[in-house]
């Protein structure tokens, strides 16, 4: 057993974790922070998708230990005080979201792009969420609420 | 009630769905999301061949291995009958062979569970289950379907000479001969259409629970259709009452068919539980999802369409080796037969057409419904067909289907396959407005400046039509098609006391938005606000028996069982008010949430009034019983014939053989409206899948059984960057068969458009002398069909 320290949406967390358990599994089964999901056992599908130190990482792909230090943000802590993120908004709006079980890794990643590249085409998007797999969408809606949600976190008005 | 006295009616709108609050917060429930107190986790060893013996089988290691709960075999559960096959082929002998909950004695595919271990959480459970010593002892192996029915092929059933699940056909041989003996042109292929696996996000996976002083289970498991598993589960396959098992689907992460079926963990879960006096959670990996739930499609095709110089289609004539796998999973052999064979001429009028389907084992993953089931393949067929006689006869494909289309005015049409008549349809009016959207005679111009450019441009067609809602009962049921029992479904209306609306029902949403599309049609019927009519679904304590959600049913079937109850209650509501106000009963009119005598409006009772009278009941009309509450099985009289056309303009690079999907429009017919929005979103990913099989997908065996596209790393599920945008549009031909006018629209999508790439890609390829080819057309086959046509000519 090895004990880590991470915050996790603003809250410190000590626990004693075996070395090997994956990161994916500490937040769902030791913090019961069940929003980033689990979708395949080859780092494909992006739904465990969550944000270590700002930027996002597959937390299927890492282990527990290696965030010990580190500042985790899922899914849960997305919202603020009860305000849904432009993201969330626009996954929404737009019918970004069918089974919505690649929505919380979908919207994590989003989160990256778009804070590394605030105007992005339609392309853009497109390619940036490459490592994410939805399977409901056909993706169409996904890239509207993405533009929907850079839209409005540029202060623009919304696209129609 | 009128639109002009409705000011706020919520059919017809795209309203946000309230399925997504929880769901882009992380607060859904999936399935592995749930804890019980005392709760194991269960995992399964695979076998690792494609047929054998099991020798032995020694779990001792396991078991002691510090964490392990317990570890069973196949031996330990005899007491479990196989799982059920709860839809054969209707009017043919079927040779039946199901899976064990745990195999015995012999394995007949990779993946096929050999021994289960419980254990304290699940990196122990994986841990110990590498403990277990298993000997094998190999047999022969066959996956390919045609292949199998052949002399000499390795055999996987004694029940089933030749691998031959059933021999299945439909049309009139003799009349389809003739055409074709008659026929001024008859082009031939075989054609394949690749299997596939459905690949929800989210596995499959089971939790059971046991109370041992009731001797009551409860399964919370990823289901389609909880009322069916509950059925199957306990009167097939443990042979205990009905009533001792509870089940309830959670949220559920997609299905397109693969959670339709009962599966082997149901019933393991349960049996475990049960045996250690603790929960057990089973949840697949992605790669035991590859390898052990359900495909689609695999069919091996040969087919001959017979016509005119002038375009006129006369004959067809089709023999299709179905691939069902190494057993019949829960409806497997229905898929090939009355979803597929009884509609292979599609939306042409063709004299004389018979098809031919072998069933067959193979040591395969099983294979059953997944979106689509069986119309896919069979619009694949006929549309690629038409096209390649199009092409074969040098005329115009869009002229061809135009000339050969079922119009308006013959529906009710009986196609002479055997299936119920098609409702509705206006066939050209769709391809004409897809043909506008897209600029398609200015798109051939382009085609050929491009061509003397060397850049090849290809445009193709599909004009479907498919069937959805399919339930009649006494059509599916048996003797008729072979599946058994009825396929209505169920809906209870209530309004409480408070006014608020209550409405459970059989069919149950995975995605496609049921609780808000079934609150906008109730809403407007009982002209109540939206936010206090609430859907409830998916568990079986609570809710009336259903069939569940698939086959583009729920709201053709499920969506009209709440109409109906909702005119039942509208009805009861009118007597009450009449009552209250000392009128006629007959004399009452129901308005926007009101009963009011008719000529005098203001003389009105409100839902909440009439509600609040019938649930106090100490002054109700004579003989009335208390409160508001009807329930409805709705059984419709026929199903319903979405269509469209699609399609799709790609351009190939001869030197790489890379496909580039330039555009894809849709314009899709699935009757009446009730939330743009969803259906919208529902034709968006049925297309995605559909490009899928064209361009990326298909599972592949090797040919000692190894699914060696047996994860996500190498089963190309597309992602963003792999799909265009889509165009979309309507007509809307509204369905006779229900007052709402619905089809349905959560398997068009898929049904529509791998040929539409198909031909797509053929079209731009025909310079090459390319008059088919087979999916995916991958780079690497793109290339390898240019050389052999050029080879060839
Ligand atoms: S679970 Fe699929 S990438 Fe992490
Ligand atoms: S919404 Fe179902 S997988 Fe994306």
């Amino acid at each position: 057993m090895a004990t880590i320290t991470v915050t996790v949406n603003g809250k410190s967390y000590t626990s004693d974790v075996e070395p090997r358990m994956l990161l994916v599994h500490y937040l769902r089964e030791h913090l019961n922070l069940t929003g980033t999901h689990i979708g395949c056992d080859t780092s494909q599908c992006g739904a465990c998708v969550v944000l270590v130190d700002g930027v996002s990482v597959k937390s299927c792909t890492m282990l527990a230990v290696q965030a010990d230090g580190a500042n985790v943000l899922t899914i849960e802590g997305l919202a603020q005080n009860g305000q849904l993120h432009p993201l969330q908004e626009g996954f929404w709006e737009c019918h970004g979201l069918q089974c919505g079980y690649c929505t919380p890794g979908m919207i994590m990643a989003a989160y990256d792009l778009l804070q590394q590249n605030p105007n992005p085409t339609d392309e853009e998007v497109r390619h940036g969420l490459e490592g994410n797999l939805c399977r409901c969408t056909g993706y169409h809606n996904i890239v509207r609420a993405v533009q929907y949600a850079a839209a409005k976190m540029r202060g623009e008005a919304v696209p129609a | 009630m009128t639109a002009e006295t409705m000011p706020t009616k919520l059919v017809g709108q795209a309203i946000k769905r309230r399925e997504d609050p929880q769901l882009i917060t992380g607060q859904g429930s999936f399935l592995d999301d749930i804890k019980l107190p005392g709760m194991t986790h269960a995992c399964v060893l695979r076998s690792p061949y494609a047929h054998a013996k099991i020798k032995s089988i020694d779990t001792s290691k396991a078991k002691a291995h510090p964490g392990v709960v317990a570890v069973f075999t196949g031996e330990d559960m005899l007491d479990l009958n196989p799982l059920p096959c709860a839809w054969q082929a209707g009017r043919v002998k079927n040779n039946v062979n199901t899976p064990r909950v745990l195999a015995v004695g012999e394995v007949h595919f990779v993946g096929d569970p050999v021994a289960l271990v419980i254990a304290e959480d699940r990196y122990i459970a994986r841990d110990a289950c590498d403990l277990i010593e298993v000997e094998y002892e190999p047999l022969p192996v066959v996956v390919d379907a045609k292949k199998a029915t052949e002399p000499g092929a390795p055999q996987l059933h004694e029940n089933a000479p030749n691998n031959i699940v059933m021999e299945w056909e439909a049309g009139d041989k003799a009349k389809a001969d003739a055409a074709i003996a008659a026929a001024e042109v008859v082009v031939r292929e075989q054609i394949i259409n690749q299997r596939l696996i459905p690949t929800p996000m989210e596995t499959r996976g089971s939790i059971a629970r046991y109370e041992p002083a009731t001797g009551e289970f409860t399964l919370w498991t990823t289901s389609q259709a909880p009322h069916v598993m509950r059925l199957v589960l306990t009167a097939f396959v443990f042979g205990i009452p009905e009533t001792k098992l509870r089940v309830i689907s959670p949220n559920v992460g997609g299905g397109f068919g693969q959670k339709i079926f009962c599966y082997n963990d149901m019933a393991f879960t349960m049996w475990a539980a049960r045996k250690i006096g603790r929960p057990v959670k089973f949840v697949e990996d992605r790669s035991e999802n590859y390898k052990y739930s359900t495909h689609g499609r695999d069919h091996i095709t040969d087919v001959e369409l017979a016509g005119n110089r002038d375009g006129t289609i006369t004959g067809l004539r089709v023999t299709t080796y179905a691939n069902l796998g190494a057993y019949l999973s829960t409806i497997a052999p229905g898929i090939p037969t009355t979803l597929y064979g009884r509609i292979i001429t599609g939306a042409y009028r063709i004299p004389a057409a018979y098809v031919k389907v072998y069933g067959v084992y193979t040591n395969t993953a099983m294979v059953d419904a997944y979106r689509g089931a069986g119309r896919p393949e069979a619009s694949y067929l006929i549309e690629r067909m038409v096209d390649r006689f199009a092409a074969e006869i040098g005329m115009d494909p869009a002229e061809v289907r135009r000339k050969n289309f079922i119009p308006p005015d013959a529906f009710p049409y009986d196609n002479g396959l055997g299936l119920l008549p098609y409702d509705s349809g206006n066939y050209e009016a769709a391809l004409n407005k897809a043909l506008e959207i897209v600029g398609y005679a200015e798109f051939r111009k382009q085609q050929e400046e491009a061509r003397k450019q060397g850049k090849y441009l290809g445009i193709g067609i599909s004009s479907y039509v498919e069937i959805c809602g399919v339930a009649p009962s006494k059509w599916i049921g048996l003797p008729g098609e072979g599946w058994g029992a009825g396929l209505w479904e169920s809906a209870n209306v209530r309004v409480h006391l408070t006014g608020k609306v209550v409405v459970t029902t059989g069919s149950l949403p995975h995605g496609q938005g049921v609780e808000t599309t079934f609150a906008q049609i109730v809403a407007d019927e009982l002209g109540v606000p939206y936010d206090d009519v609430v859907i409830e679904h998916s568990d079986t304590a609570g809710t009336p028996f259903g069939y569940g959600t698939y086959g583009s049913r729920s709201l053709a079937v499920g969506g009209m069982a709440v109409y109906r109850s909702v005119a039942k209650i509208k009805e009861k509501a009118k007597k009450i008010a009449a009552h209250m106000l000392e009128a006629n009963p007959d004399d009452m009119v129901y308005e926007n949430g009101r009963v009011y005598v008719k000529g005098s409006p203001d003389r009105f009772k409100t839902l909440a009034e009439i509600a609040l009278q019938a649930s106090v009941a100490y002054d109700l009309p004579e003989g009335m019983e208390p409160f508001l509450d009807e329930t409805t099985y709705y059984d419709p009289p026929n199903c319903t014939f979405p269509f469209g056309t699609h399609i799709a303009i790609v351009e190939v690079d001869p030197d790489t053989g890379i496909v580039d999907l330039k555009r894809y429009v849709a314009v899709d017919d699935c009757g009446n409206v009730i939330n743009p929005m969803i259906v919208d979103g529902q034709i968006h990913g049925g297309i995605a899948q559909g490009i899928a099989q064209a361009l990326y997908e298909r599972a592949v065996y090797d040919e000692n059984g190894q699914l060696v596209t047996g994860t996500l790393m190498d089963y190309a599920v597309p992602a963003a960057h792999m799909l265009p945008p889509f165009e979309t549009a309507r007509t809307v031909t509204p369905s006779p068969v229900n007052p709402l006018g619905v089809k349905g629209a959560g398997e068009a999508g898929t049904i529509a458009s791998a040929q539409a790439v198909m031909n797509a890609v053929i079209d731009a390829l025909s310079p090459f002398g390319v008059k088919h080819m087979q999916m995916p057309a991958t780079p690497e086959n793109v290339w390898k069909a240019i050389r052999a046509a050029q080879a060839a000519s």
